[in-house]
């Protein structure tokens, strides 16, 4: 993971094409939310050790964001998918 | 046993055969009135100020590992207090006092070296927010000095004034501020809590936090239940995990941030140089190995090592500051898991759950604030009252929009 | 014999003698020495000093395992510190210097440490140097300062060039040795594309050492056909001279090649090392075994030697370490090199060993002695004699040098790196590799085969599996026959009880055993504690001869299995690499790229002095003659400006594309500001915020058509923001129909400022540009006199009436041209960035200065642009926090001095008039400041506590990084044309 990624668009691909915005896992709320969602959607992580899902921006390649589904301790990559399809997937 | 020059030598003349253990190996009792969970330095800090300025003296320090095995003994050992924030500054700089006079206090040589950390400036606006820091520095009556690019040819010849991709321009110099020796900090702080009676529990992973009736009562461990009157978290870049078994949701992220030392070399960098075009850093240390790290890898990973990407990074900008490095060999990286927080700053705090307190929020920044981590950290315990230079880094301050936000980067914990 | 070289054999061409120095004496060696090998044929052997007791020390190990034989190499510039003379390849001219002696290595005052030694041990220096306590910064720091470290870093300017490269492969073999030969030919004749990595400059390993045969033929022959073979084969790559140095994530692995460290004269048309990054499906880790020392009493004494080193100098290099050689061993390996140099000639003083038993065979007539022990060694700078002893006899045996041998530890190391720890083998008494996966295995000697005719068949084996996983099929032949094959057993012995002198663990960092027992009597038994304390396996070896003995010992005194103890962790690097090979090309200019605006050449001919400002060089100001400092041109630029016309580039500004039928619902979502309803053919200020309610930044969107919008950003920002819109787009609203590119690139872009903008730029526009046709904020589609599409736009960041003329970048030069002959009649100057923040500052408009991320729109006098009515944007959640509306914050202000002739820097601090500094009494901080020509005094922007209450007070501008007080008055942060009457002009 943390020498390569496979971009769905582009293939493997150096870890350095790569910015890493952050926590994929927790939507948006809407605007109407609770305090306490806009304040846990901004500043709260699960951040756990293990499983985790991230926003990583192939800023050297497609500029597409993706969302790596990985392990924060092995560092194994389950899955990567294009950051759209994955909020679609969500919303739907 | 105290250390003296009678002891040194009374015991070298006797072989050396009869030093004891600098802390004792315990086994837990079956209550305490604060456990501490996190046998890095600032759990053992903690402890120590409680024992010895709140008179708090049963207490343990649970331990998954060996202490000192988290980043208090792996991070590249600067200690400053050259912060801008009202927030931050009188924080760092009562650390800063407390490091001054640590070695007196514990019995115990830490080798603070006050070789001055100077922070390299590239352009005007960099030079000006430097300025904007040094002020507020001297506002907290820390002592800071604008070198200009002249001056500081003189004093750090060796930098890329000719040939920098970014132009070397100048820097914002703190004296006071340098290095310490990070291992002998933790076993200087067990040393000094087993003195005042603190039990240090190696090997002790903390597995559950019971309550009761929403009150903490004490922790599972693999050691068995032990009961306490208090909980304090002082887990860094574990503190999620940590947190998860009361239920609480905090604002970290762990990342990993990697650091090199190069073969010994013979003595050739005095100061702690900062470099204003990217994050590199270095220093000598006293054994003559060039310490240095940048900026943390990015993605949140709990593993104590780093990508090659990363590492090759660091010597570009290293190289770019001081072409000299080129030939100079790097011996060892290795990586330590940063609780990086939303802002950047560290939180020191009470939770929501009666008798569970929380230290964490570190972020690369840990190392220097240890004395004044575990000080503020037993006031707010001892006596359930911030202690003052810490009150800008309660836990709701996001929630009430008071972030602490020295880089301005916003929520986002890679980006400090 | 002359001196230690042999008089025949060894791998050396000794029809190729090359001269070279060692502390300025010069010596001679062959084509295929290693430096150390040389070396030891001239009878130098006493080669360094250890780090703390500066004991005289020799050559240890013939590989990367050496912790004695640290030499400068080069001068001046091209020195190269700490430089292994085992791995180091002999060249003609070079020069050698030994480390940390003083005055020279023969006579080092520092040996005076040896003696102090009781005071010394493991740890000290936490106990001591704290009285009286300004003593450690003034006094003992600084001496023990001075003493740190072995060679000297130069810090000059490296000559030499370095670069990276990626690799890609089935197989990686790294190690070519007899395994990895092995494996590198099965599964090279099967057809995968297979790279061979190897740090030595000759391949084969420890085929080179050893006087086996194989197929019938030397092992050294066998290896050089099969590299020959290897060469032969288009799909493997063979790369000597090159470490694998780190195994990363998705079995990726970092290596060095040393491209010419072993030439008097680098050639400038070669890198002097480049560093591969190998992406490898799978990996064999034939990296072998390496020797252990023995601790026992006197062992660091130059002469004592790793057995198996002897075994290679003799074969290898046709070098004997001694001419009366005693070997001391736990296992066969001592017998093997007895065996080796008796049969080239060598006395063998006697074989000490360990065990009670053995069925090793010693050479004709060389006295064995078993259940025995070397208690102490005799001799100063070189070994003179050992001192044995035997059921509690002694007896002195004269040698002059001693090979020791405690049994083998497989080379694991980058099979550790990823956090997987070494598995302790009861049955190999070692520490293995732990199973990392397919990805990466041990193979041979690395995986705890002890045979020759064992690794080359282990290397075929794995190979083949390997080939087949992959879908290719390798060809089932066997293994080549070993004919004459060495057996291998060993006890483990991790201590030699009975130590009449410092048995050393550590040679370099001088940690003997006594210094762990220290560590575990004071609390620091586990081994990352004794470790630490000890300064044990911390030296740049990295402990690899010191390490296992260390757990051993440590596991001993704690009476437990070595399994127990566990090792330290393994990292990165397995060897040193240097900072030039890691960073590669990325040096000095070249450390960023740089960005030049399409409008650099026009800067250029108008004699523009350029700034950095991230990765762009930008015009700061066009110096005219006459003018002595940067004031000077930037007063004239900006007077001129205000009074006739200047032109600007401000290309660097990040310039973006949005189209569709939701560009406008996206965009209102983006900015806090309204958005939805521009009107086509208008531009507006907008504001962005980050989801947390703080000013992320700031520019301007123009509508040119229904669904085109044209966006800017700040130069800064110009990243940042494409990647939010990014992923706002992406991640947060993928439902939305809107499209976007970055064209910053694509548009050379003009500001045309000043009274008589107009009248310049109408000379080469078509239509009219007057305040009726075109009035303030108005954007059109252009078509420029000289044919050339443009867009120009009627917005101003000097306050001055204003256009922006956006042409493609290919244009720019030409139409600047164009319009700075037309503007001449008119007195038109160029300006620069300088100018422009004078300019923007006079009219209090704001920068990144003042938008530094922790700045709300109210903040910034920018409240009311927030629009709150609108169901959504990023940053309207957030933005109502206590925090961020309290009525104390610090609001933008304007400072001018009370005393005209004062200045103001940015970074200054305020202060209420008759308080102290104090971080209570901070009041703000100046975020921008200069000189105005206009007012002819200076103006700073601020941000003040309250601020916007307080125009007209006196407060205290406080700049102590440069010793400077002075008195200012708070006032509106505009200082020039409040009323907007030249921008509407």
């Amino acid at each position: 993971m943390a020498s390569l990624i496979t971009c769905p668009h582009c293939g493997v691909r150096p870890k350095e094409e790569f910015a890493i915005r952050g926590d994929a896992s927790r939507g948006r709320p809407e605007p109407m939310d609770s305090d306490e969602a806009w304040h846990d959607y901004v500043y709260v992580r699960a951040n756990p050790r293990g499983r985790t899902q991230e926003h990583w921006h192939h800023v050297a390649g497609c500029r597409r964001f993706l969302v790596v589904e990985r392990d924060t301790a092995t560092h194994e990559v389950y899955s990567v998918v294009d950051a759209a399809e994955f909020a679609l997937r969500a919303t739907r | 046993m105290r250390y003296s020059a009678f002891s040194i030598v009374r015991n070298a003349l006797s072989g050396n055969l009869n030093w004891k253990p600098q802390w004792r190996q315990p086994q837990p009792k079956s209550h305490y009135d604060v456990i501490i969970i996190g046998g890095g330095g600032h759990g053992l800090s903690t402890a120590y100020y409680l024992a010895k300025e709140f008179g708090v003296k049963n207490v343990a320090v649970l331990e998954k590992g060996y202490l000192g095995s988290g980043n208090v003994g792996r991070n590249t050992t600067i200690v400053r207090s050259n912060y801008m924030l009202p927030g931050n500054e009188p924080f760092y700089e009562f650390s800063m006092k407390l490091w001054e006079g640590l070695e007196q206090d514990l019995n115990y040589n830490v080798m603070l070296s006050q070789r001055g950390v100077i922070m390299l400036y590239h352009s005007d606006a960099q030079r000006d927010a430097y300025v904007r820091r040094g002020n507020a520095m001297w506002m907290e009556g820390v002592a800071a000095e604008l070198i200009e690019r002249e001056q500081l040819k003189k004093m750090i010849p060796f930098l890329n004034y000719d040939h920098a991709r970014y132009p070397i321009l100048g820097g914002l110099l703190q004296r006071r501020a340098g290095t310490a020796r990070h291992d002998a900090v933790a076993w200087g702080y067990a040393r000094g809590a087993d003195r005042h009676g603190v039990d240090i529990i190696e090997h002790c992973e903390v597995t559950g936090i019971r309550r009761e009736n929403g009150v903490v009562t004490g922790v599972e461990t693999t050691k068995g239940f032990i009961g306490c009157g208090k909980l304090a978290l002082a887990a860094a870049g574990n503190s999620s995990r940590v947190g998860e078994m009361a239920d609480l949701k905090l604002p970290l992220e762990s990342h990993v941030l990697q650091a090199f030392v190069t073969e010994g070399l013979k003595p050739c960098i005095d100061h702690v140089i900062v470099y204003g075009g990217g994050h590199f850093y270095i220093s000598q240390s006293d054994k003559g190995g060039l310490v240095f790290g940048a900026e943390i890898d990015g993605y949140s990973s709990y593993a104590q090592r780093g990508n090659l990407a990363t590492a090759e990074h660091v010597m570009e900008e290293g190289v770019t500051m001081i072409p000299g490095l080129s030939r100079v060999r790097v011996l060892r990286a290795w990586g330590g898991v940063m609780d990086m927080s939303m802002d950047g700053s560290p939180i020191i705090d009470r939770t929501s759950i009666d008798n569970l307190y929380l230290n964490c929020g570190w972020c690369y920044g840990g190392f220097k604030a240890t004395p004044a981590s575990g000080y503020c950290f037993a006031h707010l315990i001892a006596r359930n009252d911030t202690h003052p230079v810490a009150r800008a880094l309660r836990l709701d301050r996001f929630a009430r929009g008071y972030a602490v936000d020295e880089a301005g980067a916003g929520p986002q914990p890679n980006l400090h | 014999m002359t001196g230690y070289r042999l008089s025949s054999g060894g791998l050396v061409d000794r029809s190729k003698t090359l001269s070279f120095t060692f502390d300025g004496r010069p010596l001679r060696g062959f084509a295929g020495d290693t430096l150390a090998s040389a070396l030891l044929a001239n009878d130098q052997l006493l080669v360094g000093r250890s780090f703390k007791y500066h004991r005289p020390r020799g050559i240890v190990s013939a590989g990367p395992s050496e912790p004695n034989a640290l030499v400068t190499i080069g001068s001046g510039a091209r020195s190269d510190a700490n430089t292994k003379a085992t791995v180091a390849e002999l060249y003609g001219g070079l020069t050698a210097k030994s480390q940390n002696r003083w005055p020279s290595l023969g006579f080092d005052v520092g040996a005076v440490n040896g003696a102090l030694s009781p005071f010394l041990g493991a740890g000290f220096y936490y106990k001591t140097f704290m009285w009286p306590k300004q003593f450690w910064e003034r006094v003992y720091e600084p001496f023990i300062r001075r003493a740190a470290g072995l060679g000297r870093a130069v810090l000059e300017r490296d000559p030499e060039s370095y670069e990276k490269s990626w690799a890609f492969c089935d197989l990686l073999v790294v190690g070519a040795g007899p395994a990895g030969l092995m494996a590198a030919l099965t599964a090279g004749r099967a057809g995968l594309r297979v790279i061979v990595a190897d740090e030595d400059f000759r391949l084969g390993g420890s085929l080179l050492s050893t006087s086996e045969t194989i197929d019938g033929v030397p092992a050294s022959v066998f290896a050089d056909r099969a590299v020959a073979e290897l060469q032969a084969l288009p799909n493997v790559t063979l790369l000597s001279r090159t470490t694998v140095f780190g195994w990363y994530d998705d079995n990726v692995f970092g290596a060095v090649e040393r491209v010419q460290k072993h030439v008097a004269e680098p050639s400038s048309k070669l890198v002097s090392e480049r560093v591969w990054r190998i992406v490898a499906k799978r990996a064999l880790l034939a990296t072998g075994a390496e020797e252990r020392p023995l601790v026992f009493g006197g062992n660091d004494r130059p002469g004592v030697m790793m057995a198996g080193a002897m075994t290679t100098y003799a074969e290898r290099y046709g070098v004997s370490a001694g001419k009366q050689v005693a070997i001391f061993t736990s296992g066969s390996a001592g017998y093997r090199t007895a065996r080796a140099l008796a049969a080239k000639g060598v006395t063998i003083a006697a074989i000490v060993d360990a065990r009670a038993e053995a069925v090793d065979q010693a050479p004709d007539g060389v006295r064995v002695i078993r259940s025995a022990s070397v208690v102490d060694t005799k001799g100063r700078q070189r070994l003179k004699g050992i001192v044995i002893e035997r059921s509690g006899f002694e007896e002195l045996i004269a040698c002059d040098a001693l090979g020791m041998s405690g049994g083998f530890s497989p080379v694991v190391h980058l099979a550790c790196q990823r956090g997987a720890k070494p598995v302790w083998s009861e049955e190999l008494k070692a520490f293995i590799a732990p199973d990392v996966g397919g990805g990466l295995r041990p193979v041979g000697s690395a995986n705890g085969v002890h045979t020759l005719s064992g690794c080359l068949s282990d290397g075929v084996d794995k190979a083949a599996k390997i080939a087949a996983d992959l879908g290719f099929r390798a060809a089932s032949d066997s293994a080549p026959v070993v004919d004459r094959e060495e057996t291998s057993s060993f006890t483990a012995l991790w201590y030699v009880p009975g130590a009449k002198s410092k048995a050393f663990v550590d040679f370099q960092n001088d940690v003997h055993a006594k210094d762990l027992g220290l560590a575990l009597r004071e609390g620091f038994g586990h081994v990352e504690h004794a470790k630490r304390y000890t300064t044990n396996g911390m030296a740049t070896d990295q402990g690899k001869l010191s390490n296992i003995n260390a757990v051993g010992i440590l596991a001993g005194m704690r009476g437990v299995s070595p399994a127990d103890v566990g090792t330290t962790t393994f990292r990165p690097f397995y060897t040193p690499v240097s900072f030039g090979a890691l960073a590669g090309t990325a040096r000095d200019e070249h450390a960023a790229p740089a960005r030049k605006s399409p409008l650099h050449g026009w800067a250029m001919k108008n004699g523009a002095t350029f700034v950095e400002a991230g990765l762009w060089h930008r015009s700061a100001w066009f110096p005219r003659a006459g003018e002595k400092t940067w004031r000077d041109s930037v007063d004239r630029e900006v007077l001129n400006v205000r009074a006739n016309v200047g032109l600007c580039d401000v290309s660097t500004l990040g310039k973006i594309e949005v189209f569709g039928p939701d560009a406008a619902e996206f965009l209102n979502r983006l900015y806090c500001n309204p958005m939805l309803k521009l009107p086509v053919g208008k531009a507006r200020y907008g504001l962005m915020l980050r989801e947390d309610g703080f000013v992320f930044d700031d520019g301007t969107v123009s509508r040119l058509d229904e669904a085109h919008f044209f966006v800017t950003t700040t130069t800064a920002m110009a990243g940042p923001v494409m990647a939010h819109m990014e992923y706002c787009a992406q991640a947060l609203w993928p439902a939305l129909e809107v499209r976007f590119t970055s064209s910053t690139d694509q548009w050379a872009q003009m500001a045309i400022a000043g009274p008589k903008a107009r009248a310049v730029l109408q000379q080469i526009v078509d239509g009219d540009i007057s305040d009726g046709a075109f009035p303030f904020l108005s954007v059109r589609k252009i078509v420029l006199k000289s044919g050339v599409s443009a867009r120009l736009f009627r917005i101003s960041f000097s306050g001055e009436l204003a256009f922006e003329l956006a042409v493609p970048a290919g244009y720019g030069e030409a139409v600047a041209d164009q319009i700075m002959e037309a503007g001449r009649p008119h007195d038109i100057c160029a300006y620069g960035v300088e100018a422009l923040n004078v300019l923007r500052l006079e009219k209090g408009l704001l920068t990144h200065a003042e938008f530094d991320g922790r700045v709300t729109p109210d903040d910034a006098g920018l409240g009311r642009m927030l629009s709150m009515q609108k169901t959504d944007f990023i940053g309207k959640r957030l933005s109502t926090r206590y925090g961020l509306t309290a009525a104390d914050r610090m609001q933008l202000v304007g400072l001018k001095p009370v005393d005209a002739d004062k200045d103001m820097r940015a970074g200054a601090h305020i202060l209420k008039e008759g308080t102290k500094p104090s971080t209570l009494n901070d009041q703000g901080w100046v975020s921008s400041a200069g000189f105005s020509p206009v007012l002819g005094h200076a103006i700073a922007l601020a941000f003040l506590k309250s601020g916007r209450e307080r125009y007209g007070e006196k407060v205290v501008v406080f700049d102590k990084l440069r010793d400077q007080e002075i008195v200012a008055e708070v006032c509106d942060p505009v200082f020039v044309d409040p009323q907007n009457a030249k921008l509407k002009a």
